[in-house]
């Protein structure tokens, strides 16, 4: 385990929550392109999902980085694993893997 | 900050030696680009995995004077 009290808040998000998306502004107000190209991808999907605003929180923002070897926001994590960033969450969605990764994972969707 | 496309192509060659890569300068201003890699190294890794190792070659300037790389990987092969 780290001792960066960051990374510890950054796994009890992903682990209380199904499906989380550390982005840039928060699902309603997206602040940057790339969060709200993901943010968009989950509500076409009518999947409930928590956001976490890294611009809120500095900390958060630097760790969840180290904590995925990943260097850029967003990212979206399902029952605590990595799926992705922008890119990959995008062409995910285009060839239904998005949608099968949901399914399998038996995560709810609205309709 | 902005870096030269050639720039980007170099390092990605550096961390992946045999890679084959398509650079796109999205809108013409050294600042968003679209990359597609394709390498042998890929094949069998999934795609959080192969764009980690390009992230890697690029030795921490994306999400610094890299804003904005989209990035399409793929095996040799592949569509």
């Amino acid at each position: 385990m780290s001792d960066n009290p960051a990374i510890h808040r950054i796994q009890e998000e992903i682990d209380g929550n199904s499906v989380v998306l550390f982005m840039k502004g928060n699902p309603m107000f997206p602040q940057c392109g790339f969060s709200a190209a993901v943010v968009q991808a989950l509500t076409m999907m009518e999947v409930k999902f928590k956001g976490v605003d890294v611009l809120a929180d500095d900390d958060i923002r630097q760790s969840i980085k180290e904590f995925s070897s990943w260097p850029t926001i967003p990212q979206l994590y399902v029952k605590g694993e990595f799926v992705g960033g922008c890119d990959i969450v995008r062409e995910m969605h285009e060839t239904g893997e998005l949608q099968k990764l949901f399914d399998d994972k038996g995560i709810e969707q609205a309709s | 900050m902005a870096m030269e496309a050639a720039e980007i192509e170099k390092l990605i060659k550096q961390g992946v030696p045999d890679a084959e890569v398509m650079i796109n300068d999205l809108r013409g201003d050294g600042d968003h680009y679209a990359a597609h890699v394709v390498s042998a190294k890929f094949t069998g890794k999934s795609r959080v995995q192969q764009h980690q190792l390009v992230y890697q070659a690029l030795q921490g300037r994306m999400g610094n004077e890299l804003h904005a790389l989209q990035l399409q990987t793929n095996a040799p092969g592949e569509a």
